[in-house]
């Protein structure tokens, strides 16, 4: 516990300087985009007249310098505060926390599946490296890498959405359905399957080529001809030996497809209408919207770190090696 | 270039005819085909910051803000002058251009159960249309004063003469009247929250909006239309994604799709689809024109004979059946074929003529090059349409088969509008320029000088001609109807004869809707109307 209670610090204290480089850098990159807040709403309305554009531009704080209004941004973040968002005229938090829940059910269960099935084929898959369950599933897991995933989406959506209709085409929940509890909870996942699977697929194929890999080098080890020596079980060596052992670099791979996953499900997102994260921080970027991309950017990366930080503990758990300096210490 | 393809008056006939239909529908009393109330659910595409149509005078707003708040008077296929009233029951311009009197209807209330009354019109005039509307700080310019001799009479005071015909031309996009009532304690109108929590007086109520998820709309049980509204309730269901809207409708999801939120390419498999409908008619009032802005400051387009050349190294037709497969028609000039108030079919035209095109350049004095290319040019098409977009690969073909090489770039919307707009950063850009009732409204900015960088939609092309400036002021301050028309048919002339831009193509956008959906598309701004008839079939 004491191991873990000093990696959390440690993680802590080092990703605060990596905060400040993504919020400065946000910043600029989107100042460096030529047009600004104004223009881009003076298109959504169809023009003005000089003197509406001038004080447009004076309403929105753009008659400023940029280092001017970067350092108001970065003060104000330091009282906690991510500012007012141009395009929707409210509070950037309100915004983000009426559409994080979305995008973290959304990018938790399609991690879940992805990491749960993937994993699980992988042991299949790698259980006995060469056979023809393993080859079916190589070349399944190939192809299914090479598919982008808004097609894949599309594809899904057509045939059973549109088709069949089996699933809703999109949306979270049924429009002003007036559902509570269990139905509505029911509602949203039945909202959830096709973007969810739409974005795990991919990513599945990545943790069961993984698994299968480890599962294929870990066969080779001696303390699994030991153990094979020992006349234990297949099924036993498979899982507790082989298995285990291969777990370990998808734990990593999880941390470092979290942060992927929040990019691919700007797409998901937008195919099947999700008003989530993803879709938000795109319409920040068309409408120049500074305070709600950087506070998007912000959200994400605190996402990041603390999915894994969350990685660093179930490593420091599944791996003894793991922290065992700083707790010397 | 004034004879029609066959492809397209086939197209015309098809439109004649399906408009037919819906005018014989919406006249038979709609008990026999609908069951009253029910749900409609229509695809957005966007969600508008604020939701004033008294302050954002743009059809984002107005999609969802039609129904809720409702303008002086709409535009109709039937009605004198082109309008039927809404809350206006009729208006009259002095003749002295100096006051325009309304009578408005009576017996009207608010949403939250106020009557409605002439202090609500002079508060929405004088404290919002004109001080804060995007357009009506140009219509209303010259307003002084709102007289309200008792609840039902408005008169409009000007302090100079302001045409009549551009006040009734303008009244169904810039007159939407709020309640004063409302806003009158305001510290700041333009940022009220009571712009995104509507009150009108509209058959539809403002129930609730979910960001990122829908707008609803309820029954107005007391509005004074007798019989309407006939649906129950109506639901914005926010899809940014194109292809969804398309199958959302197949999957009976939504009813209804405007505004060609189901692409063009998509028109020709879906109306092929058991249920649905496509109707290409219900926006002759908001007609698009394609127009390749030029700007001047380039020395080979300030010459006339390139400008000219340009114009017949392009082929309208093509364009019109490849880009727009043949929802459109070719322009003829800068007022589209849709406004026949002013429309002036007799001005210089310029057929697609790749040799007389290549003459004129050598004409000009830029000859070919050893590459074949006489000069290069900045070609920046507008990335809000993906007709837009397609047009500036065509443009970039035509051109260099007379010796002009186009290098197009392509920027985001934002972008876009700061490169041409405000930094002048283009040689040609290609924009869907509107045409709103009016040349006074949205139309003469595309080619009066003086307007300061940095105004989207308006002649950023450095182009300046004395003659045309003063054709504009003059029709502004002319309250003569005939006298007016005449000046603005001179003024099509004289821009199509020196050609300050180069008008392509025009249409109107396209509304799928399954059949269950009445009355679709019987005004001529329907998507932006109030949609009091708009019915269900069971």
């Amino acid at each position: 516990m004491r191991r873990a209670f000093l990696l959390v610090r440690r993680r802590a204290i080092s990703s605060i300087p990596v905060l400040l480089i993504v919020i400065v850098g946000a910043f600029l990159l989107l100042e460096a985009a030529p047009g600004d807040a104004v223009d881009a709403y003076l298109l959504s309305i169809g023009g003005g007249d000089p003197a509406l554009v001038q004080s447009l531009r004076e309403s929105y704080g753009l008659d400023q310098s940029v280092a001017a209004r970067l350092w108001l941004y970065v003060t104000a973040l330091l009282h906690l505060d991510l500012g007012w968002s141009v395009i929707f005229g409210r509070p950037v938090l309100d915004i983000i926390l009426e559409r994080l829940p979305n995008t973290l059910w959304l990018m938790g269960s399609a991690t879940a599946l992805a990491f749960g099935l993937g994993s699980l084929l992988g042991i299949v898959a790698g259980a006995r490296p060469g056979s023809s369950a393993d080859r079916t599933l190589s070349i399944g897991s190939l192809a299914l890498y090479a598919v982008p995933n808004f097609w894949l989406g599309l594809v899904l959506s057509v045939v059973f959405a549109v088709q069949l209709r089996w699933f809703p085409t999109s949306g979270i929940e049924t429009i002003a359905s007036g559902k509570q509890g269990l139905a509505r909870a029911f509602d949203i996942a039945w909202h959830l399957v096709l973007p969810v699977a739409s974005l795990a697929f991919v990513y599945l194929a990545l943790f069961l080529r993984m698994m299968r890999a480890g599962m294929a080098e870990a066969w080779r080890q001696d303390y699994v001809l030991a153990a094979r020596a020992k006349g234990l079980a297949r099924r036993r060596i498979v899982l507790r030996h082989v298995a285990r052992n291969a777990l370990l670099p998808l734990v990593t791979m999880l941390g470092l497809q979290a942060a992927t996953m929040l990019g691919g499900s700007v797409v998901i997102e937008n195919v099947f209408a999700i008003p989530g994260f993803g879709r938000l921080a795109q319409e920040a970027v068309a409408g120049r919207d500074a305070p709600l991309l950087t506070g998007i950017i912000v959200v994400s990366a605190v996402l990041v770190v603390l999915v894994n930080l969350l990685v660093d503990i179930a490593y420091a758990l599944l791996d003894p090696r793991v922290g065992a300096s700083d707790a010397a210490a | 270039m004034s004879r029609p393809t066959s492809r397209l008056s086939l197209t015309r006939r098809a439109l004649l005819q399906s408009s037919a239909v819906i005018a014989a529908t919406s006249v038979l009393p709609s008990v026999g085909f609908a069951q009253s109330g029910g749900r409609l659910v229509v695809a957005a595409d966007s969600e508008p910051k604020s939701l004033n149509p008294a302050i954002v005078a743009s059809n984002g707003v107005f999609f969802i803000s039609s129904k809720v708040v409702e303008p002086l008077a709409e535009a109709s296929f039937d009605g004198k002058d082109g309008l039927a009233p809404r809350l206006a029951t009729s208006w009259e311009g002095s003749g002295d251009g100096l006051s325009v009197t309304f009578k408005l209807r009576e017996g009207v209330t608010w949403h939250d159960g106020k009557p409605f009354t002439s202090a609500d019109v002079a508060f929405s005039a004088l404290n919002v249309w004109k001080p804060l509307q995007n357009l009506g700080r140009l219509v209303f310019a010259n307003l002084e004063a709102v007289d309200t001799p008792d609840d039902a009479t408005a008169i409009f005071r000007f302090s100079k003469p302001t045409p009549f015909q551009l006040i009734r031309n303008a009244l169904p996009a810039v007159t939407a009247v709020v309640a004063k009532h409302v806003y009158e304690n305001s510290p700041d109108i333009a940022a009220d929250p009571a712009n995104t929590a509507l009150t009108g007086t509209g058959p539809f109520k403002f129930a609730e909006h979910k960001p990122g998820e829908y707008y609803r709309l309820t029954k107005n049980e007391a509005y004074w239309g007798e019989g309407q509204p006939v649906l129950d309730e109506i639901i914005y269901r926010v899809l940014p994604d194109r292809a969804a809207a398309a199958g959302a409708l197949e999957a009976d999801e939504i009813q209804l799709a405007a505004f060609s939120q189901v692409p063009l390419a998509d028109l020709d498999r879906i109306s092929k689809v058991d249920g649905i409908k496509v109707y290409s008619t219900g926006y002759e009032g908001l007609t698009y024109q394609l127009t390749v802005e030029i700007n001047h400051r380039r020395k080979e387009l300030a010459d006339l004979k390139v400008r000219q050349a340009i114009a017949h190294a392009i082929d309208k037709d093509f364009v019109v059946k490849t880009i727009f497969l043949g929802y459109a028609r070719p322009s003829t000039g800068i007022v589209p074929h849709n406004a026949p108030e002013f429309y002036n079919a007799d001005v210089p035209t310029y057929a697609f003529d790749v040799a007389k095109a290549n003459a004129l350049l050598d004409e000009a004095g830029y000859p070919r090059g050893a590459d074949g290319n006489r000069f290069v040019l900045k070609l920046l098409p507008a990335p809000y349409f993906s007709e837009t977009k397609q047009f500036g690969d065509y443009l970039r073909q035509a051109l260099a088969a007379v010796g002009i090489d186009a290098q197009v770039v392509n920027n985001d919307p934002a972008a876009h509008i700061k490169a041409v707009y405000a930094d002048h950063d283009f040689d040609l850009a290609i924009a869907p320029t509107v045409f709103r009732g009016d040349p006074a409204i949205s139309t003469t900015i595309l080619v009066a000088s003086g307007t300061p960088a940095g105004v989207p939609f308006s002649n950023q092309g450095g182009y300046a001609n004395p003659t045309l400036d003063a054709l504009i002021a003059k029709a502004n301050e002319t309250v003569d109807v005939a006298a007016r028309t005449a000046l603005f048919n001179e003024f099509q002339q004289r821009v199509a004869e020196d050609l300050p831009l180069i008008n392509v193509a025009e249409w109107g956008f396209i509304t799928v809707a399954r059949d269950s959906v009445l009355n679709v598309s019987n005004n001529p701004r329907w998507a932006v109307s109030n949609w009091a008839d708009t019915a269900l079939e069971s």
